[in-house]
């Protein structure tokens, strides 16, 4: 007497998928805003629908034979010590195999297409933004136009944006979930991701990586402008009569907060974003440092960071350098 | 005096946990008040707690793991209820502190003590016995692991109501689990728990991988053992091999925090990505030392279910040993986002699609036995087929993740918790719900209730895809996991769906609770007196059930694999006449609770720096080590008369009853 139950189940199963299906369409992922989500949309699809071949399969037999090969079905035929067949077992190798041989084709091409470390090709000049992650909030320095400010960020539609990413404490993730990429901020390390947006609009953005009690509040808004209302944007932060200063000014934004308000900084020290990066290559005396003081920088220039040790080989392979030809 | 601790470490002014402490102390009290009123203390020390038994240590895994059970679904029930309400502004139930501890606990516990012992018991209960041997190579080891396993849950228990659990997420990553920014002693409890819990499990792992190797009846050679065995001595050397990179890397960590080093710190040259390195390093091959028993499960119920030989048996040993050597060059893919290199990240993509190879076969081999089998759809039966459909989603989520490209989008978010729970809970625990009605009676002497274990799976099983379908839908959305709280209000109804499938899956908890019940009353009704209820293939089953403490009076025979199948085939003929001999046996031990509550001491007095007590329960370890080793009279013999008259006991109730 399984039959109903089975029923109950496969009804249950189509439900739930409807469900998904209808949901996923309008969302983040599934309603990408930037080149590189697209890319990223179609992946997650083609991968989907490749393993569909195996996956689908596996769920009608599972239940065509749990049901075909009951006890009660003296009908079916019984073999007991039927146990091999090179005909099957080909098959059963053969066919995961060849779905595994495409995937890995494609995972290999879009690791290096997706690479978050590779600048994008594109005629407009490209934009730089500096993301800080801190306890809790995301400070945004832009350094060609010198300003900066706390958990909003806003750049222009259709131009390629260099995201350069670190931590000023612990482990982070700066993730825009409708442009793409992910990357971890991590103190003492020069990350980066590229993205671009092709349409205007305001995205929500995070970080993913658990980094404590604040955690749920770093969030912000990403707004992606035209040309005209970004320089407008910019103006309006320059107006500000906040600025930011490092180490002083740092160390006070640096204090722990939670749901940080948006802030504003019409002025930013020059190599703010290196000289906190560095900060973290050379030991300060443990006994003197407070937890919320940023380091003295030892050396106080641009040279330092980038011939760091802490830069794994195979990140310097592959482009991951300061220069912005990175993984052309 | 008591270093850290004071009183203001009872956290008496948070409901939740004042009532959590009352009824933990409440039922202890009651627990220790009914073993004295019925005098059981003598029993319970001699019989269970001292002994070296491997069929009374695997009960005893499973017992502490079902409670442990009960108290990280609790955990999982309180982060379903803040995240159904906290949407949109609202601050729910869980203040962000007291919220991290508990997804940090959950984690910790259903891995740490609930999947783990869960597979250490089954095969503690199974392995021996399928081998034909007496015991495992090294019972006091058994029993010390067995030990220090429970004296870390335990320790682990205690920081519910002193102190402060870890609020870093399961894996501690550095460096927010640093003194720097956990200057608690929540990690500190994460610490020594896991450290000490984690020696008992390497114990574990050497000594069944001896006993697998060197303690095989005559006759079964390594292709003549039963596929748990051999899942088995696969998670074994799983164990010896990524263990100790867990104890050293804890370890470093223990360095940075009591010791101001700076292994994983920011500055000072320590490295973050390091930890995080060999945290995974450790972590990936741990998933599969919890998923390769329950695959060895699945393969036995199948098999006895279907009445038929395990289809490509060669072929699934060989999926397993792959599966073995692959994990551990996988580990990467758990931070694709990192920031390495495109060659680097697609290097470990690729790796980790390849084990979807091994695993693929596995599953349409469990199909082919099906296939012209006489399958009987009992409730592991279900349990498995449940698993096959739920383990292959999760097995292609898994592959999805595994993609680089897609992982920047997917990774840290709720597509990740669902992924996995697709694969634990579909595979490791529906494994172990399997495995325990299976091998029950074997343990025990009855069966479990079948419609009880029927609704029981029939509630996990919807539960889980209603619980974890909305977590896919969500991150989609972009909803991170280990999330407090989250503004986007539309997200709310989806949340409260996973939450009726929380309270489905505790439903499906409660049935498993009654189904104990209702078997324990009906003990007689459902009793096994043949030790062969299933009708088996493997030698477990010529045991009787329970089987007598020393397993077998005569040492099977083994000539195919399934041979106990194949010898109830050709008619039985055992050596029924040969005479009985002297059984070599080891007596109980009390070093192992000994060594243990010294170390759950030492653990204790470390959180909370009493560096005096430390110092003594250290050294209360080393003497009762040294006790233990320099004592010889930890072997005798059971006279074979004393082997007869209990043969003929058992032999007495079997024809009773017939």
């Amino acid at each position: 007497m399984q039959q109903p139950f089975y029923w109950r189940r496969a009804g249950t199963l189509v439900l739930l998928a409807l469900c998904l299906l209808l949901a996923g369409c309008s969302s983040a992922l599934m309603d990408p805003k930037g080149v590189i989500g697209e890319t990223q949309r179609s992946l997650i699809l083609s991968s989907f629908g490749l393993m569909l071949i195996v996956v689908i399969p596996v769920i009608v037999m599972t239940i065509v034979f749990g049901w075909y090969y009951r006890r009660s079905n003296t009908m079916a035929e019984y073999l007991p010590d039927w146990a091999h067949s090179n005909w099957i077992e080909a098959i059963v190798w053969l066919v995961p195999v060849v779905i595994v041989a495409i995937l890995g084709v494609i995972t290999w091409k879009s690791s290096h297409d997706l690479d978050p470390h590779r600048a994008l090709e594109s005629d407009v000049a490209e934009l730089e933004i500096q993301a800080v992650a801190l306890d809790w909030k995301w400070l945004f320095i832009y350094p060609e136009q010198g300003i900066a400010t706390v958990n909003e960020v806003a750049f222009p539609v259709d131009t390629p944006v260099r995201f350069r990413v670190s931590s000023g404490s612990v482990m982070n993730s700066f993730f825009i979930p409708q442009l793409g990429s992910q990357i971890y901020a991590m103190a003492g390390m020069d990350n980066d991701v590229y993205l671009q947006a092709n349409e205007i609009g305001t995205y929500g953005g995070r970080s993913t990586n658990y980094s404590g009690a604040g955690f749920s509040g770093m969030i912000f808004d990403a707004h992606v402008t035209s040309d005209e209302d970004f320089d407008a944007w910019v103006a309006e932060v320059e107006q500000s009569p906040q600025t930011l200063n490092y180490p002083e000014g740092y160390s006070e934004l640096a204090e722990r907060s939670t749901f940080h308000p948006v802030e504003y900084f019409s002025d930013v020290t020059p190599e703010f974003y290196e000289r906190l990066v560095s900060s973290f290559h050379t030991g300060s005396d443990p006994d003197t440092e407070t937890q919320d003081a940023p380091r003295a920088p030892a050396v106080d220039s641009n040279e330092a960071y980038q011939t760091t040790d802490n830069q794994a080989d195979g990140e310097a392979e592959d482009g991951q350098t300061m220069s912005n030809e990175a993984g052309e | 005096m008591f270093g850290k601790l004071s009183l203001e470490a009872i956290p008496y002014h948070e409901p939740i946990l004042v009532i959590a402490g009352l009824v933990g102390i409440l039922g202890g009290a009651a627990l220790l008040g009914a073993l004295t009123y019925f005098r059981k203390w003598g029993w319970l020390w001699n019989e269970w707690f001292t002994s070296v038994d491997h069929k009374k240590l695997g009960i005893m895994y499973f017992i502490v793991a079902l409670i442990m059970l009960l108290r990280g679904f609790a955990d999982a029930l309180m982060m379903r209820v803040q995240q159904a309400i906290a949407a949109g502004g609202s601050a729910g139930i869980l203040p962000p502190d007291h919220y991290d501890q508990i997804f940090t606990a959950h984690g910790v516990i259903m891995i740490f003590f609930v999947a783990m012992p869960m597979v250490i018991g089954l095969m503690n209960l199974v392995v021996p016995l399928q081998i034909g041997a007496r015991d495992v190579a090294f019972p006091f080891l058994n029993n010390l692991s067995f030990w220090l396993f429970a004296v870390s849950a335990l320790l682990i228990n205690v920081s519910l109501f002193v102190g402060e659990f870890a609020t870093t997420g399961w894996l501690a990553y550095a460096p927010l689990s640093g003194i720097e920014y956990s200057p608690g002693v929540g990690v500190d409890y994460w610490i020594w728990a896991l450290q000490i819990s984690g020696i008992g499990t390497t114990l574990t792992g050497i000594n069944f991988f001896v006993t697998i190797l060197k303690m095989r009846t005559k006759g079964m050679t390594l292709f003549r053992m039963p596929i748990f065995t051999w899942t088995s001595l696969c998670a074994n050397v799983l164990i010896i091999a990524s263990f100790p990179i867990l104890t050293a890397t804890i370890a470093m960590l223990t360095l940075d925090r009591y010791l101001g080093m700076n292994f994983f710190t920011n500055d000072m040259g320590g490295n973050v990505m390091m930890y995080v390195n060999l945290i995974w390093a450790w972590g990936h091959p741990e998933v599969y030392i919890l998923i390769l028993p329950a695959f060895g499960v699945f393969s036995e119920v199948i098999a006895t279910f279907a009445r038929k030989r395990l289809f490509g048996y060669h072929t699934m040993v060989w999926a397993t040993i792959a599966i073995t050597v692959l994990s551990f060059i996988v580990w990467l893919h758990h931070f694709f986002t990192m920031g390495a290199g495109a060659n680097v990240n697609a290097f470990f993509g690729i790796m980790t699609m390849i084990i979807a190879i091994p695993t693929g076969v596995k599953v349409f081999n469990w199909l082919f036995t099906i296939f012209r089998g006489r399958l009987e759809l009992t409730s592991p039966v279900l349990w498995t087929l449940g698993f096959i459909i739920t383990f292959t989603i999760g097995g292609m989520t898994g592959v999805m993740l595994a993609l680089p490209a897609a992982n920047f989008v997917l990774h840290n978010s709720l597509f990740v918790i669902a992924h996995f729970h697709n694969v634990i809970v579909g595979g490791v625990v529906f494994g172990m719900m399997a495995g325990l009605t299976y091998w029950f009676p074997k343990a025990f002497g009855f069966t479990l209730d079948e419609k009880w274990g029927k609704r029981s799976f029939w509630c996990w099983i919807i539960g889980f895809y209603v619980a974890f379908m909305p977590l896919y839908v969500l991150s989609f959305y972009g909803a991170a996991r280990r999330m407090n709280s989250y503004p986007n209000a539309e997200w709310q109804p989806w949340f409260i769906v996973a939450l009726i499938g929380a309270l489905l899956i505790a439903a499906g908890i409660a049935c498993t609770l009654i189904q104990f019940y209702v078997s324990v009353r009906n003990r007689d009704k459902y009793a096994d007196v043949t030790g062969d209820p299933w009708d088996g293939r493997t030698l477990e089953w010529a045991a009787s059930s329970p089987p007598a403490f020393y397993n077998f009076a005569r040492l099977p025979v083994v000539g195919d694999i399934d041979s106990f199948w194949s010898q109830k085939q050709r008619g039985n003929e055992q050596l029924e006449d040969a005479p009985y001999t002297d059984i070599h046996m080891p007596r109980n031990t009390v070093a192992g609770p000994i060594i243990s509550v010294f170390a759950m001491i030492f653990g204790f007095a470390m959180v909370w720096h009493i560096w005096w007590l430390a110092g003594f329960s250290a050294i209360g370890m080393l003497v009762s080590f040294l006790m233990r080793v320099s004592n010889d009279d930890i072997d005798y013999y059971v006279p074979a008369a004393e082997v007869e008259r209990i043969e003929l006991a058992h032999q007495q109730r079997v024809e009773a009853q017939a």
